[in-house]
């Protein structure tokens, strides 16, 4: 469903703050594959997604989503494919318009949008039973701002759009790390009900290691631009936090960087 | 300072208003649903007052003259929208480049002088500042009336289309209106032609309604559609939540404006003054929304110890 073909990419080439973030990064997922993404800070998890997302272009390399090639696409025809739920709640909503208008929005993602009404009554509908699945409430409060939402509300909206329109492929870009852990655990649920149900394939980046580990069939970690990790099924399952350290520190030749990784 | 005088001069602010509410419709779809503030209109609304005056006096039918001086609004837009997204060229930069440059194709588009009458007397206008107490259909006033109800009627339908609302995305978050899929680039452009159009559209209005058209008819065009903007948002926001009500509290806006300016003047103030009156009001407007929000913090803060 996707491949991604040794891609890499440096910021800032030639200057003084020249920045490996993808060193050489080779990837291929099945369909239905659910991957979890960890690894330290600036390993290249979330300019990993951003490169298959297309919000720059790679130096090299090639990437696929479902058998057709979107190297040289830029991010708005790459849409077209994808759903994305970003760490900032405030990235993947329009703040000054409403909860029906932003989901008719994401309705039409990969679609020519011309001068027909821009939401129809069927449409409402829909999105009202759509809503009442997400058990927040929001289905009585589809004509308010969706600026007045909650950070979870607003992750919650999120996701439910990018899904709203089956994509071939879901990125979630730490989507549960601006949260209270609450509204996280709620909103990883949520991920993982509506991911399943509907079979998606899914590229989920998290600093929580145990999320890393219990969810999905797949886990990579990446170091220094590279996936140094990549376990799936019984061995995944059977992995514990102590395991999954040792990995890394075999694979990688470092000590895991990532405070909020530990932490958590 | 007599009464009469001002109640005299009411008729023609209200119809002056009428026409700069127009323009800042305009104005309003820039810097409000695009988050583009776009300093092009300075010029576009000369172009299209100097196509208005050149095609009325070399005999087309206003309305032509009208249709065509928006689109020449349209070009100037684009090619802003061109520096912007195609050039890289901050948005800012951009309208003033084009502003810049629309001064002396308006001067070309006059015929190399610097203005041109089109007399109510020679020519058959729809606006005129000579019928504008007159209790006749040729009061200006009802036809500027008409008009602005059209345009807000056709905007309110422009933006709830799919496509209008891909641009009302796009000035809202154009992180998110990339992730669905919207060309955020080509709306910019889009709403920039849209925006220009609509004010060489009042500017073709403006010379008929004045008898002339001249080069420099736009300098400081900006100001006075961000100052309807701001006093209509301040006046009405609280009650107007429709989207075409919003754009009706701009057109009133711009309609209070000229009515205050209008007493100022009454009142004794030199007509070389107003343009720095008018700046100072609108910088204050503008500024009234960030002294709320210090304020607030400020409370808050103490309210914290």
């Amino acid at each position: 469903m996707l491949h991604i073909n040794h891609i890499a990419k440096t910021f800032n080439p030639g200057t003084i703050t020249e920045k490996v973030a993808l060193a050489d990064v080779d990837l291929h997922l099945n369909e239905g594959d659910f991957v979890t993404v960890i690894g330290g800070n600036g390993a290249g998890k979330s300019t990993m997604l951003n490169a298959v997302a297309g919000v720059f272009p790679v130096d090299r390399g090639t990437i696929e989503i479902g058998g057709k090639d979107v190297t040289h696409l830029p991010e708005y025809r790459r849409a077209a494919y994808l759903g994305r739920v970003f760490q900032d709640p405030m990235t993947g909503t329009a703040a000054t318009m409403n909860i029906e208008e932003n989901m008719a929005l994401a309705m039409r993602r990969g679609q020519k949008r011309g001068l027909r009404w821009g939401i129809s009554n069927m449409e409402r509908e829909m999105y009202r039973e759509q809503l009442h699945t997400l058990g927040l409430g929001l289905e009585e409060r589809m004509s308010s701002k969706v600026g007045l939402l909650s950070g979870g509300q607003r992750q919650a909206l999120t996701l439910l759009m990018a899904t709203l329109k089956t994509p071939k492929l879901l990125l979630l870009d730490e989507h549960t790390a601006a949260l209270d852990p609450k509204t996280a655990a709620k909103v990883l649920e949520l991920t993982e009900k509506i991911v399943t149900e509907r079979h998606l394939t899914a590229l989920m980046v998290t600093h929580n290691m145990k999320d890393a580990i219990a969810i999905g069939n797949r886990l990579i970690m990446m170091n220094a631009g590279r996936i140094v990790v990549d376990v799936s099924g019984n061995q995944k399952r059977a992995m514990t936090r102590g395991d999954l350290m040792e990995l890394f520190e075999k694979a990688a030749g470092a000590e895991l960087n990532n405070d909020r990784m530990l932490l958590s | 300072m007599e009464l009469i005088k001002l109640i005299n001069a009411l008729p023609g602010a209200v119809a002056q208003g009428l026409i700069w509410g127009i323009m800042a419709i305009g104005v309003y779809i820039t810097y409000r649903i695009l988050d583009v503030a776009d300093l092009t209109v300075d010029g576009s609304i000369g172009t299209g007052g100097a196509v208005a005056a050149v095609m009325i006096t070399s005999g087309c039918n206003v309305w032509l003259s009208l249709a065509v001086a928006f689109l020449a609004g349209m070009l100037a837009g684009l090619v802003t929208g061109l520096f912007h997204t195609g050039m890289g060229i901050p948005a800012i930069l951009s309208g003033i480049l084009t502003q810049l440059g629309l001064y002396s194709i308006n001067l070309r588009i006059l015929g190399n002088k610097a203005n041109m009458a089109i007399s109510v007397n020679n020519f058959k206008l729809i606006v005129s500042a000579r019928n504008a107490r007159q209790m006749s259909v040729e009061n200006p006033i009802i036809t500027l009336t008409i008009l602005t109800v059209i345009l807000i009627a056709v905007m309110y339908w422009f933006f709830g289309t799919e496509y209008g609302c891909s641009l009302r995305a796009t000035g809202a978050n154009p992180n998110m209106a990339r992730a669905q899929g919207i060309n955020t680039e080509r709306g910019k452009v889009v709403g920039l032609m849209l925006s220009n159009g609509i004010v060489a559209l009042a500017g073709a209005l403006l010379s008929q309604y004045q008898g002339f058209a001249d080069v420099g008819m736009g300098r400081g065009a900006i100001v006075i559609g961000l100052a309807a903007v701001i006093i209509g948002e301040v006046v009405f926001g609280k009650v107007f939540r429709n989207f075409a009500l919003k754009l009706l509290a701009v057109s009133v806006g711009a309609i209070i404006y000229y009515l205050v300016i209008q007493v100022v003047l009454w009142l004794g103030l030199n007509t070389n003054d107003l343009k720095l009156l008018t700046a100072l009001v609108v910088g204050i407007f503008l500024a009234i929304p960030y002294w709320r929000g210090q304020l607030r913090t400020r409370m808050r803060s103490r309210k914290g110890v």
